[in-house]
């Protein structure tokens, strides 16, 4: 028997057919997608001379994409895991969005470190001659469990909605149907498969929370490890994590009000998401204050020569109108705007959100180069200077392209929105799987 | 086994830039041409810094000629994710440049920036290209790998396969890097740190002798003796 969801034709319709709009957006997508490989095989076998990245500054544009991307795929497993055990349950109906953010941005997180690479041919060296002591190898490790973990967890919470897409949608294309069946796993809506599934993923809640703490620890570990003023402090890691939740989270806003307005999915993507989701990016922006001052104060304070080159340099040097329009598009405006402009406002929510992210690109931006800009030998080399050339930009463009692409397509093929954990009725349950909340989401 | 160190002494360094030009020699390091020094991507594993102090009138120059340190606790080594980098039994850093990926976690983790990146295939004007050492050791570099100063390891070899061809057992005064062999001034000492009798381990225990950021916990074998 079918889990009973009142809602379960306007989550289907999206599947049902793919329109000329879409395929002139894939088409777009893709184009964006296509330059930035070129550009790509270009740079393979031109040499990385044709970025802008030099000595000192070895990192540059496609490190800071690395860890915004992995920092924005954090939103999934923070709304489907964190949120998860902590039983919140007004999370269900955007769950599955959210972790497929996750899904679709880790692959260009963990490609941009094989983009920024002098040799991608010699990748597997890795996997031949490892040193465990090295944070690139703890990188590769977390990231690729992480990846991992991310697919069993998303498509494991998808069975059942496969499978309901296979009953249902009868008049598919026949590939479709196929594929349908497949991955359905034979699923039949059993009370018992229900229970199981619950179990698991319960189980792999708690284990994807550590994951995800680990995952931008070690990330951030990428800096903190080495001795260079601006990266060698330990609350990188956890400003990271907080970061990287906070971009998540914000992403989650973005692409959950894209949905409901091209999907018409305002029932179920109603409101009071959008309500409770204000609440949860209020404390992370000041939690994400909280750490800016710490970390700054401390340094600041302290006054020691390396140190002070790299955050002068920062609040009023060379990077300080990064810095500044940094702390205005993550902390300054959008809290207002959430304060006072965002409950029951999507297009507020929507504008502070974009802001986040891309105020949190930056913030990932100026950790990275600054240090690098002015290294310890400072008072012999003189002063780096870096600015991302040609291919790096378009890099960059077919990096939030792909993962653009990645999503449209998932949507058209399968439900945005878990029919089953949204579901009135779950076969073998009395209550309702997750209590559909109540508008305001209070 | 000798502990190979150098001393340099900054007294008598005039920056003439002979210990600069006979490394380039030495070791192949591919001419990065104008734009591309510009840009901060020449290739000098052995580099005179100035280190310009106070404004005109009061002007202090230090200068620091800066070849590898070759760390007894190399920051480089350990952030290698492959083993590329990696010191040998008689305390020199080396990269092993089939290996590297390129990563450039190595060049961002040392403190004293002796490791450059070859950011295009390397190249010379052909009558320099005429001239390249041939030494196996110093064959040119792949594009996309790391490479730094090794103390020229392969004088180390040559030295140690002469005395084995003239019948004597290899002495530490054998062998010295080209810089050290080139440098006008006499400025630089290399030798065994080991051996207390050796001038260069004499000099790091002089009161002038220091080294570059002795904070960090690098121990670094390369001791500046204080200009002064």
């Amino acid at each position: 028997m079918e889990p009973k969801n009142q809602h379960i034709k306007a989550i289907l319709a999206p599947v049902r057919k793919v329109s000329t709009g879409d395929y002139l957006l894939w088409g777009a997508l893709l184009a964006l997608l296509l330059t930035g490989l070129g550009m790509w095989v270009w740079q393979y076998l031109e040499g990385l001379g044709i970025t802008g990245m030099n000595r000192p500054v070895y990192w540059g544009v496609y490190i800071t994409n690395f860890v915004f991307f992995i920092g924005l795929a954090h939103s999934g497993t923070f709304i489907s895991a964190i949120l998860r055990i902590a039983g919140q349950s007004w999370r269900a109906p955007l769950t599955r969005a959210a972790e497929a953010i996750t899904l679709f941005s880790l692959p260009f997180g963990a490609g941009s470190i094989i983009i920024d690479m002098g040799r991608p041919e010699r990748l597997f060296n890795l996997l031949f001659f490892g040193r465990y002591q090295s944070p690139i190898l703890w990188d590769v490790t977390a990231v690729s469990l992480y990846l991992l973990s991310s697919v069993v967890f998303f498509y494991l919470s998808l069975i059942p909605d496969i499978a309901m897409c296979r009953d249902r949608l009868t008049d598919a294309p026949r590939w479709q149907r196929r594929m349908y069946e497949i991955l359905a796993l034979g699923w039949n809506h059993s009370p018992e498969q229900y229970h199981r599934l619950e179990k698991v993923l319960d189980g792999m809640a708690v284990f994807m929370t550590m994951l995800v703490v680990t995952v931008h620890t070690v990330v951030s570990w990428l800096f903190g490890m080495t001795v260079q003023p601006g990266w060698h402090t330990a609350l990188i890691g956890p400003f990271f994590l907080l970061g990287a939740i906070l971009s998540g989270t914000a992403a989650v806003v973005i692409v959950l009000a894209l949905l409901r307005k091209t999907y018409k999915l305002e029932k179920v993507l109603h409101i009071g998401l959008f309500n409770s989701l204000r609440k949860l990016l209020i404390t992370f922006v000041l939690g994400w204050l909280y750490m800016m001052i710490a970390e700054h104060l401390t340094i600041g304070y302290s006054n020691m020569t390396e140190e002070m080159v790299v955050l002068n340099d920062k609040f009023s040097g060379t990077y300080a109108t990064v810095f500044w329009s940094m702390a205005a598009f993550v902390f300054g405006i959008p809290l207002l705007i959430f304060i006072f402009k965002g409950k029951n406002n999507i297009g507020w929510m929507v504008f502070a959100s974009v802001l986040i992210n891309i105020g949190m690109w930056m913030e990932r931006y100026i950790v990275i180069i600054p240090t690098e800009v002015s290294p310890r030998m400072l008072h012999v080399m003189g002063q780096g200077s870096y600015f991302p050339a040609l291919p790096e930009i378009m890099i960059t463009i077919a990096c939030f392209a792909g993962m653009a692409l990645l999503y449209a397509v998932f949507t058209r093929f399968f439900p945005i929105v878990p029919i089953w954990e949204t579901a009135d009725e779950l076969p073998g349950h009395a209550h309702p799987a997750e209590p559909v909340p109540a508008t305001t989401g209070d | 086994m000798p502990r190979w160190g150098m001393v340099i002494d900054l007294d008598k360094c005039f920056a003439c830039q002979s210990c600069t030009a006979a490394c380039r020699m030495e070791n192949n390091t591919p001419i990065a041409g104008k734009n591309q020094a510009d840009m901060g991507r020449a290739i000098l594993w052995n580099e005179v810094l100035p280190f310009v102090e106070g404004e005109y009138p009061n002007v202090q120059t230090t200068i620091l000629p800066r070849p590898c340190m070759h760390c007894e606790e190399p920051a480089c080594i350990k952030v290698c994710p492959v083993k590329a980098t990696y010191k040998n039994e008689e305390g020199i850093v080396l990269v092993d440049y089939d290996r590297c990926i390129g990563c450039r976690m190595c060049t961002v983790a040392c403190p004293y920036a002796v490791r450059y990146f070859n950011w295009y295939e390397p190249e010379w004007p052909d009558d320099l290209k005429e001239h390249l050492n041939p030494e196996p050791e110093v064959q040119p570099r792949p594009k996309g790998v790391v490479e730094k100063c090794t103390f020229c390891v392969q004088r180390l070899r040559k030295a140690r396969e002469t005395a084995e061809a003239e019948g004597r057992t290899f002495q530490t005064t054998d062998y010295i890097p080209a810089c050290v062999q080139t440098c006008t001034g006499r400025a630089r000492y290399f030798g065994d740190l080991d051996d207390p009798n050796s001038l260069v381990a004499k000099l790091a225990h002089s009161p002038r002798a220091y080294r570059v950021f002795e904070e960090l916990g690098t121990h670094p074998k390369v001791y500046y003796l204080k200009q002064g």
